[in-house]
């Protein structure tokens, strides 16, 4: 059982993170709200709970990797990342301004700790394979997570991927599906339904695990029971919200991609702060 | 000449470089027409076959070579294109460490038709920022090339063909990134060919020289980076200029060498290639007669720029 003050210490820096994703959205009036709202839980548990790193050296090779192939929802990354040293929280101010290190989707030529070139769905997933086949060549113990969203499982090459991460029998690799409900136009049942999307992952040969994205204990359980020594990849299924914790933006394809405005930003920011 | 296909010689030079074990190779089964099926037989450990999806191979790639591999990735130069976006966006654009090859290139894959006949694989590779793009004109020169890429930090893209062409070089060739070749000196014109139209190429000279012209035979293996200063020289020294290559004529290793003369030194200069046009089945002998890739046209295409050349 996890410790009561180690769940409350990762809300309370998940909260903190919603601020600062959308405190970067509305200084940059542009980026990706809905996404990052939606992941925040999880990526604030991965690094405050699970994996393995030191900021001081991003490129550390037993370092466990996390691929973050949804790199659009990127400020909720760059939250994680700042906190935890691997730059500034000045950078906030630069984020998809010219010169600064924080690209308009995360790319691991500009940016410590990021491992992933993100910005066109269905690749991190692959790339996440790659990584974990490399860690079996050279022995090592570290993990691979690989964030994907629902509407990116449209993509036919997250379907390549599940499969070869099958059949490779990839047991150091742990997808995790921000299942946000919500992409760019609209519902994602609307537009291509996934469903039954747990039976699909557990048909390609997957160990499945389905949570409460935004349920801190439901999160750190998972990571716990993720890696089983059964010879099949695991994956997450974490139910969320897309912009979840600002009200105007909960289930809101309108702000998939768009920034708040002045009075909007004051609306979310109270919302956070109650 | 002993005849053997360029993907040969992607075999066998896989097979020299894969000792190291920081190599590894994937395919997307297509390993025993590329021949990257010779690492795999004696590598099994460290070769992986993706199934029918480049899209995911492009990304594995990526993944490994993130990881401090040296990857080499092969498929027809077709397919390839099938996981271009992947390749540019997860390999090219983090300047990662893999090495594509696209076998099965141009109209000299034959009686398999216009779907595998890839005739834009330089255009589009040539494009992408940090690839180098490499086309091989004999067995010899993909070996070496393949070892040399082993130990060469950055993506690239390599062709080779199907079919056998004529062994051109020896095993004392040395292969350098962005160097042409010049295989034959000459004063009255100059021929920059790639691939197999290098073989093409050097029996044009041949019979030209029969006839009182005396040509250069220059081997570009490397699209990108061009050889520049070569390019310039030998405008200058004989200011007609021919490019010889079984790909379209746009956006190839003729495009290359015009974007270089227009604003170096403008001369004549004559395109043979692949006239915009998809192809069709028949033997790659035949396809090079109907669609003017043989040494014939070179020679056509040489006197022509000669009679056009500035006073």
């Amino acid at each position: 059982m996890v410790k009561m003050d180690i769940i409350q210490k990762l809300e309370s820096k998940a909260k903190q993170h919603r601020k600062e994703i959308i405190q970067m959205v509305y200084d940059a009036q542009s980026g990706h709200p809905g996404g990052s709202l939606s992941a925040i839980d999880i990526i604030t548990a991965l690094y405050g709970y699970k994996l393995k790193f030191n900021p001081k050296k991003p490129d550390w090779p037993d370092r466990d990797r996390f691929v973050y192939s949804k790199g659009h929802a990127c400020p909720a990354l760059y939250a994680v990342l700042a906190d935890h040293g691997y730059f500034s929280k000045g950078e906030f101010k630069k984020f998809r301004k010219l010169g600064g290190m924080l690209q308009g989707h995360a790319d691991r030529k500009w940016t410590p700790g990021v491992e992933f070139s993100a910005g066109s769905l269905g690749q991190g997933l692959g790339f996440a394979i790659g990584i974990a086949l490399a860690g079996r060549l050279d022995k090592k113990n570290y993990k691979v997570y690989c964030m994907i969203g629902d509407g990116e499982c449209e993509e036919g090459a997250v379907w390549e991927g599940a499969m070869a991460a099958a059949q490779f029998k990839l047991k150091n690799l742990i997808a995790i599906m921000d299942s946000n409900k919500v992409q760019q136009t609209g519902k994602v049942k609307d537009i291509m339904n996934l469903e039954p999307i747990e039976a699909k992952w557990k048909a390609f040969g997957w160990r499945t695990i389905a949570i409460n994205g935004h349920n801190m204990k439901d999160i750190v359980s998972a990571l716990d029971s993720a890696v089983k020594d059964d010879g099949r990849p695991s994956i997450i299924i974490a139910n969320t919200i897309k912009g979840k914790g600002v009200s105007f933006m909960e289930l809101n394809e309108k702000f998939h991609g768009k920034a708040p405005n002045d009075e909007e930003y004051k609306k979310a920011m109270g919302e956070l702060n109650a | 000449m002993p005849e053997i296909a360029t993907r040969d010689g992607y075999g066998t030079g896989l097979l020299k470089v894969g000792k190291n074990p920081n190599i590894v190779a994937l395919d997307a089964d297509l390993s025993d027409s590329t021949k990257s099926i010779e690492f795999g037989k004696a590598f099994p450990e460290r070769f992986f076959n993706v199934g029918i999806a480049e899209q995911n191979m492009m990304s594995i790639a990526a993944g490994l070579a993130a990881s401090g591999k040296t990857v080499f990735a092969s498929s027809f130069a077709i397919f390839s294109e099938r996981g271009f976006e992947h390749f540019r966006n997860t390999v090219a654009r983090p300047n990662l460490n893999v090495k594509l090859c696209g076998s099965h290139a141009g109209f000299k894959t034959g009686e398999d038709g216009s779907s595998a006949q890839c005739i834009e694989d330089f255009s589009v590779y040539r494009s992408l920022p940090n690839v180098a793009v490499i086309s091989p004109a004999d067995a010899v020169e993909t070996e070496k090339a393949v070892e040399f890429l082993a130990s060469y930090k950055g993506p690239s893209y390599m062709r080779t063909t199907r079919a056998k062409v004529p062994v051109i070089f020896d095993e004392n060739y040395k292969f350098e990134l962005g160097k042409g070749v010049v295989l034959k000196k000459g004063k009255d014109a100059v021929v920059f060919a790639t691939g197999p139209l290098v073989h093409e190429s050097l029996k044009a000279a041949e019979e030209l020289q029969k006839e009182g012209i005396n040509i250069y035979v220059v081997n570009i293996h490397t699209i990108k980076p061009i050889d520049e200063s070569l390019v310039i020289k030998l405008a200058k020294e004989t200011k007609a200029v021919v490019s010889a290559e079984d790909h379209n004529i746009i956006g190839g290793l003729g495009s290359a060498i015009a974007e270089v003369l227009c604003k170096n030194y403008p001369a004549a200069m004559e395109m043979v290639g692949v006239k915009d046009t998809f192809g069709e089945s028949g033997t790659p002998e035949e396809l090079y007669e109907k669609y003017g890739l043989t040494h014939k046209h070179i020679i056509k295409a040489v006197k022509s720029a000669i009679k056009r050349r500035p006073k």
